[in-house]
């Protein structure tokens, strides 16, 4: 297991795969294929799998879809190198759902199962959008809940549920002719077994050579959050647009987060289609994070944990499209192939590096890079 | 949790009320500009739940990631 993530923000992607064709107001989706490939490849972890889109319209006002989706894992993180030794793994996730349109609004419905050697994860999605104002505001409402089970690799009887629910709020809105905007609210709730069950933390233990001691991190049972993002986009010549947004984060267990992202489109002739953006991002600690505890069961809670650490994070992407000459391909109406890149760069404030030397508290502060690559090949029928 | 429902639910009734009495001020006609490519909120549904899930796994937030989707009326 390689984190507890939410399964839910995907599933709400997938099932609004309509927002994709933002100027055509409220239609179902089109009927289109997709076949991804993404690699993950950064801080001793390499992630690699395909992800298979399949959209249909069933009747004229029913649309449905199926992804299929693979992560193959190659751990040897500096989290695994610390205190356990790398592994390999594997997680599937297959998602079914469909969106019926009934005038001017879109029901949506979806259902998404996950499963890996010792995690698994199901989550229902039901959503409806309705288009207002003479279409220039459409309104959106989500509901997701999750139910995931935790277990160990080497403990067959461990087994600990977890309880999620999701309620979104989403308005896209057009302010002028070259202008849209779009707004968005999360609150998410988790009940159950929120830690990693392999995750330890460290604390001072003068009988060890080191210096310090592992111990099984523990978190609160039960996790609240809330995010708000607002972001733009604005037409600036015929297939030239600018785009920006950002995102403002905060939940029970003190982690308080923002993030921005800048980005400019640009096509020639229609054949190709460039995309560069930069996007920043920082957050503070989990009040029960810490890299080295004084002692053993310090606290009731804690977790060293570096995805709640404070840290900031950078990433630039380009993406180029290439559209692909279909003219004679029978039922296929159009196809694109497509590749992005995105350099990511993590810096650690309080997440020492234990693997090198130093006193314990005094090793030098963590860092590391990402190249994350998505090719694809998109097709309309 | 049911008081950060009852906010989202007053504004969608809010707009559902006043919509009949608004007049589009971007004109139909007007909404070109709007439906070029560049203008796409998510050109692919795959793509951006990928490197939302990318975000996700690695950073401590989550959610208000995509967008509500539609809001031209071209139609």
């Amino acid at each position: 297991m390689k984190r507890h993530i939410a399964h839910l923000g995907i599933i709400t992607l997938l099932a609004s795969a309509w927002l994709g064709q933002a100027a055509l107001g409220q239609v179902l989706p089109e009927d289109r294929a997709d076949a991804l490939y993404h690699s993950f490849d950064g801080g001793g972890v390499k992630i690699t799998g395909p992800s298979i889109l399949l959209r249909k319209k069933v009747t004229k006002d029913f649309s449905a879809y199926a992804n299929y989706y693979v992560d193959s894992i190659s751990s040897a993180s500096i989290d695994v190198l610390s205190y356990a030794s790398a592994y390999k793994e594997e997680r599937t996730e297959l998602s079914v759902g469909g969106d019926f349109l009934l005038d001017e609004t879109i029901l949506s419905a979806g259902y998404t199962h996950s499963d890996e050697n010792d995690f698994n994860a199901q989550t229902a999605y039901f959503g409806v959008s309705q288009d207002i104002f003479g279409g220039l505001t459409t309104v959106s409402m989500g509901f997701s809940r999750g139910w995931d089970t935790v277990g160990m690799v080497n403990d067959p009887d461990f087994e600990q549920d977890v309880d999620r629910r999701s309620y979104r709020l989403g308005v896209t809105q057009v302010l002028t002719k070259n202008l849209l905007m779009d707004f968005a609210f999360d609150a998410i709730t988790d009940e159950g077994f929120l830690n990693n069950p392999y995750r330890q933390v460290r604390y001072l233990d003068d009988d060890e050579p080191d210096g310090y001691n592992w111990q099984p991190e523990i978190y609160p049972n039960t996790r609240t959050s809330s995010a708000f993002s607002l972001g733009g986009r604005y037409f600036m010549s015929a297939g030239s647009a600018i785009y920006g947004g950002g995102r403002v984060f905060s939940d029970t267990w003190g982690v308080d987060a923002w993030d921005a992202k800048v980005g400019y489109t640009y096509s020639t002739q229609r054949s190709w289609l460039f995309d560069l953006s930069y996007r920043y991002y920082t957050q503070t600690g989990a009040d029960f994070y810490s890299d080295l505890f004084e002692y053993e069961d310090q606290q009731n809670f804690r977790g060293r944990d570096k995805e709640l650490s404070t840290f900031t994070d950078h990433s630039i992407r380009l993406g180029i499209r290439y559209e692909l000459p279909v003219a004679d391909w029978g039922f296929v109406e159009r196809g694109t192939a497509n590749l992005n890149y995105d350099y990511m760069f993590f810096k650690y404030d309080d997440f020492r590096n234990v693997l090198d030397e130093g006193a314990p508290g005094s090793e030098p502060l963590y860092d590391m890079t990402a190249d994350v690559l998505q090719l694809y090949i998109s097709f309309w029928f | 949790m049911q008081n950060l429902l009852i906010v989202p639910v007053l504004l969608i009734a809010l707009f559902a009320s006043a919509c009949s009495n608004v007049e589009p001020w971007v004109k139909p006609y007007e909404r070109a500009n709007l439906a070029d490519e560049a203008m796409l909120l998510d050109r692919n549904p795959v793509s951006g739940a990928y490197i939302n899930h990318v975000y996700e796994a690695r950073e401590g937030a989550r959610g208000a990631s995509g967008s509500a989707g539609g809001g031209c009326g071209c139609n």
